[in-house]
């Protein structure tokens, strides 16, 4: 039963992340470029949005830290991965540009799929496939890791 | 700078990231895992996988929140202004980047800053910088057809 439990609680979850993302405006591409163009017409907007969240955020995981069992009955995994590395920033730096040019990062990607926007289609399958490419490369290059500790690698993605 | 005030939603936003933090603590506490889309989506592609329905169900409920809306609120629009071809182009770099980089706007930029992690402190600087660079070229430096 307790695995059905966390399904049930990742779909309500998801449901009001996804609520979330809406009200802020984080699906909307045209906002989020809005948000990205400094020098041009700024709407700050999105600011807003890491405020709020970040505000809820520090009270939960201080109280995270604090345990070891999550409330479904199963532990609490926080990241341990501390390092700053070319991976971490180069990772980024790509995803960036991504996210600068059609205006939508994974999370309101996969809301706006709900509107049944075409563009978001697009946009979602060719960012599953940028997934699989990583996951095909990570094989070929360290097929060893990947086989032998493939418990290791869930922890450190955020 | 001049400040969109047309655009400028700040209650709106305000109440949208609360429920976005709303929805993260949620996570961490009672499913005991980070609320970092990028990572429960490719998580699903290894080949290892052995958790896949959480996931699933997570993705379900950020697919189904804008059909909730339109039932009992109102409908979703977005604007979407890239071509067919940025779109592909952005998903890919999207997809990998997120990967490489270990998460993306909700891992790093959210739940990252709410641990107060200098490593997702960096990656969230990296990636709104890129961004930035990315929209200013693409505005300003670049002739629009």
């Amino acid at each position: 039963m307790k695995t059905h439990l966390d399904t049930v609680s990742s779909f309500i979850v998801g449901l009001i992340f996804g609520i979330g993302l809406i009200f802020a405006g984080m699906t909307d591409p045209s906002k989020v470029i809005g948000f990205l163009d400094i020098s041009g017409l700024w709407d700050p907007s999105l600011a807003f949005v890491m405020v709020g969240a970040i505000l809820v955020g520090l009270v939960a995981f201080r109280f995270a830290n604090k345990r070891t069992m999550n409330f479904l009955g199963g532990a609490i995994r926080l990241p341990t991965k501390n390092d700053i590395d070319t991976r971490l920033i180069v990772g980024s730096l790509l995803f960036g540009i991504g996210w600068g040019l059609a205006g939508f990062c994974p999370g309101p990607a996969l809301v706006a799929l709900g509107t049944g926007a075409p563009q978001a289609i697009i946009f979602v399958l060719s960012m599953i496939a940028g997934m699989a490419l990583f996951e095909g490369a990570e094989r070929l290059m360290r097929p060893r890791d990947v086989d032998a500790k493939p418990s290791d690698t869930p922890a450190t993605q955020q | 700078m001049t400040l969109d005030t047309m655009h400028f939603t700040p209650g709106m936003s305000l109440l949208g990231g609360l429920l976005i933090g709303t929805a993260s603590a949620l996570f961490i506490l009672a499913n005991g895992r980070i609320a970092g889309i990028s990572g429960i989506l490719g998580g699903v592609l290894r080949t290892t996988a052995d958790d896949v329905e959480w996931r699933l169900a997570f993705i379900l409920g950020l697919i189904m929140a804008a059909p909730l809306l339109a039932v009992f609120v109102a409908p979703v629009v977005p604007t979407i202004d890239a071509s067919p071809t940025t779109l592909v182009i952005a998903g890919v770099l999207v997809g990998i980047g997120t990967r490489y980089g270990g998460g993306c706007t909700s891992g790093h930029g959210i739940c990252g800053l709410s641990r107060l992690s200098p490593r997702s402190l960096i990656a969230t600087l990296a990636f709104m910088g890129s961004g930035m660079a990315i929209v200013f070229a693409m505005r300003h430096l670049l002739i629009h057809s």
